[in-house]
């Protein structure tokens, strides 16, 4: 379950810039998650659930949406760029283990939604 | 209206600044840090408590110790005459940076030449959090199976040592040495792999062997860096 950490990571990210931004409250977050990681997407939304109830009505009933990314592989012994699932990472061409992750293992905040007092139809 | 900020930052970028700051502090100690992961009960503290009886006539040895309650861990190390600092996590499934970094105040003797932090036996929790060390080790046992690769990709990856404890187990379980180092070789080609007994110490000078070679380049490298 670090799926708690990770929720808590995000909301330490948005939530102070949120609020130098003007926001009364945060919509949506989007997450960029690599299939790499073993982020469990049920487990993501209980915790979402919880932080978000905990961090106040800045965040309260904040929609999650995730964009995975698949991993994808640089062979450092002849060059070739490829697409791979995650238990077969070699070279499909030379069969070289060298190889380089360049895509697969994002963790990232990629934007997020925010309503200001001016533009939200609830101030409350 | 709703307006949209843009961010791109990953969502570990605390912990991530946190372990960069450790692995200078780690540096100016001139301290060279394995974290080590597996299952629960695969035999860390006595895999430690091995490596520790193999370079001790080498190497100042400290010991972190990462559990979620509970302090035995830390009190065998501390008899067998090491540092040791344990980390109550709380419930917490993983260890973070922050937590080490007041581990590594409270651990005082800053003349270590090898640290190596127990992290909470866990084979996915544990994966993503950078503690800044120079070496991550795992563990498998030999009654956890050879399929474990397969069901834990993620820590058999992100691992440059894996240690196959209880190898003295091996007439009792099913556990196939080829396949298992098949499964290896396609996920994560470069990884070493020794296969130790913590209990009888088969095995186990090979492993202290390369982890003393480590330890050694390690200085040099530092060592030159200063001058």
């Amino acid at each position: 379950m670090h799926e708690y950490s990770i929720v808590e990571g995000v909301m330490d990210g948005v939530i102070p810039l949120a609020r130098q931004n003007g926001a009364s409250r945060v919509s949506v977050i989007r997450l960029r998650i690599g299939t790499m990681t073993d982020i469990v997407r049920e487990a993501l939304d209980f915790a979402w659930d919880v932080v978000c109830d905990e961090r106040g009505p800045i965040v309260q009933g904040c929609r999650l949406e995730i964009e995975p990314v698949e991993p994808h592989f640089v062979c450092m012994a002849c060059g070739h760029e490829y697409d791979a699932d995650r238990l077969h990472p070699r070279c499909p061409v030379c069969g070289s283990g060298q190889t380089l992750l360049t895509k697969g293992r994002e963790l990232e905040i990629a934007s997020f939604d925010i309503e200001t007092p001016e533009t939200s139809d609830d101030e409350s | 209206m709703a307006e949209t900020i843009q961010m791109g930052t990953p969502i570990l970028a605390k912990n991530d600044r946190l372990a960069d700051e450790l692995r200078t502090r780690f540096a100016q100690d001139g301290t060279f840090v394995v974290n080590l992961l597996s299952s629960p009960g695969s035999g860390k503290t006595s895999t430690i408590l091995a490596t520790m009886r193999g370079l001790a006539d080498r190497f100042r040895i400290g010991v972190i110790e990462g559990d979620i309650a509970s302090d035995v861990d830390a009190l065998r190390v501390k008899e067998a005459g090491a540092a040791a600092v344990q980390i109550n996590t709380g419930g917490l499934c993983h260890l973070e940076s922050a937590m080490i970094a007041r581990a590594w105040d409270a651990i005082g003797d800053k003349g270590l030449d090898l640290a190596i932090i127990e992290n909470v036996g866990n084979l996915v929790c544990t994966v993503d959090f950078d503690l800044g060390e120079t070496l991550r080790v795992m563990i498998l046992s030999v009654p956890e199976g050879d399929d474990k690769p397969l069901k834990y990709p993620g820590i058999f990856q992100s691992s440059q040592v894996i240690l196959v404890n209880k190898i003295d187990t091996l007439p009792a379980f099913d556990f196939d040495r080829a396949r298992f180092r098949d499964e290896i070789s396609q996920l994560n080609p470069n990884a070493r792999i020794f296969e130790v007994s913590a209990k009888t110490g088969e095995g186990m000078d090979a492993w202290c062997d390369y982890l003393a070679q480590r330890i050694q380049e390690h200085k040099a490298h530092a060592s030159a860096a200063r001058s």
